[in-house]
């Protein structure tokens, strides 16, 4: 009778185990940066990759109605074109760390996945603002 | 031989202070609600940050639930004492809803928020993980009938499943992750929130962790009404 608790436990057992050899292990280095990238292409030749760095301020170019998305991705040292397709999550603005996931195709990284990190800061809009000015800064953040 | 000699002294009513924790518990959820809605919305994600006080609430409650019950089975090894068994699996099962209260709360802020209500990235892995061990078990517990190899197979899981915990809450600081680090960060000592924010985040904390307190004395009570009752039925 407590045979479904040992088929339950075993496949728990197989999971975890899975979840620690397979996706952990894939996971720990969750993206790489554009200088990461350039120091080694030959790695990643091919491969779909995590991209993570910072939306270069002045470069965002967004169609709605064709919902391309182009921007410049950089960490500092190295910058690299993005070009991506969809909805931009509703954080995602210049000087946001992102995180793309794509392909390389010559020196144009394309997206098919998009994320947005948010920062472990937590502050209300800056003082004297009008509750005017407060709401709008909320739609904006939509 | 069990302790069932034990169990007869068992309280058959609830005490005064399981009832005291659980209401002052809720009292101070309520005021922690209070403080939640009236706390100044975030400059990046607005309204959304509310979220955060019940999803940091239940995270760290979580921690602390599957701690106790880990070293509640140490004190059942060293002892046997089955009251011990009972307390560690109370806190594990709350423990376990805590967690999926977290994950639930991460899941509605991370799809307006990165884009996705879910990722196979470090933090959230070893969450994932952690879950499954605790999930594991209360299978163990299911499977295994006898009272004291149960109680045994049970206390070594809850022991070597709080390895999961610094894993967990390290995950963000040991590789690149999407998710945020620690907003009050003991790691650093720094707190990265507005006062208003913090105040709400640690009325809420001290609200779920009286409510745990209290719903693991009043589990264990109940399982100790239960193993009453079976210690005479058989």
């Amino acid at each position: 009778m407590r045979l479904k608790y040992w088929i339950g436990l075993l496949l728990i057992a197989g999971a975890v185990g899975y979840l620690i050899w397979g996706g952990l292990g894939k996971s720990l280095v969750y993206f790489i940066t554009p200088s990461e990238y350039f120091q080694d292409p030959a790695k990643y030749a091919g491969k779909r990759i995590r991209l993570g760095g910072i939306v270069k301020a002045g470069t965002i170019r967004y169609d709605p109605k064709t919902l391309k998305l182009e921007f410049v991705l950089t960490d500092g040292v190295t910058e690299v074109p993005v070009h991506h397709r969809g909805t931009p999550p509703a954080l995602f603005k210049e000087r946001q760390g992102v995180v793309v996931e794509g392909k390389f195709r010559g020196k144009v990284f394309y997206g098919d996945n998009l994320l947005v990190k948010h920062s472990e800061t937590y502050q209300p809009p800056k003082e004297g603002y009008t509750p005017e000015e407060v709401r709008k800064l909320i739609r904006e953040a939509k | 031989m069990l302790g069932w000699e034990r169990m007869e002294t068992a309280r058959t009513r609830l005490d005064p202070v399981t009832v005291g924790l659980l209401a002052l518990g809720f009292a101070v959820l309520l005021i922690g609600f209070y403080l939640a809605l009236v706390a100044p919305p975030d400059q990046q994600q607005g309204y959304l940050v509310r979220i955060l006080y019940l999803h940091v609430a239940a995270a760290w409650t979580g921690y602390l639930a599957f701690v106790v019950a880990g070293i509640y089975a140490l004190f059942y090894l060293f002892t046997n004492r089955p009251a011990y068994d009972r307390v560690s699996a109370a806190s594990a099962e709350i423990g376990l809803w805590l967690s999926l209260l977290m994950v639930l709360g991460g899941m509605m802020w991370a799809r307006p928020t990165w884009g996705v209500y879910w990722v196979w990235e470090p933090r959230l892995t070893s969450v994932a993980v952690m879950i499954a061990v605790y999930v594991g078990y209360f299978l163990v517990r299911q499977a295994i009938e006898d009272p004291e190899m149960r109680a045994k197979a049970a206390a070594a899981v809850a022991i070597l499943g709080v390895i999961n915990i610094p894993i967990t809450y390290m995950s963000v600081y040991w590789w690149r992750s999407i998710h945020q680090t620690a907003s009050i960060d003991i790691i650093n000592r720094k707190v990265h929130m507005a006062p208003a924010m913090l105040e709400a985040l640690l009325v809420n904390l001290l609200a779920f962790t009286l409510i745990y307190l209290g719903f693991v004395r009043l589990k264990g009570y109940l399982a100790a009404r239960q193993a009453l009752k079976e210690g005479f039925d058989g």
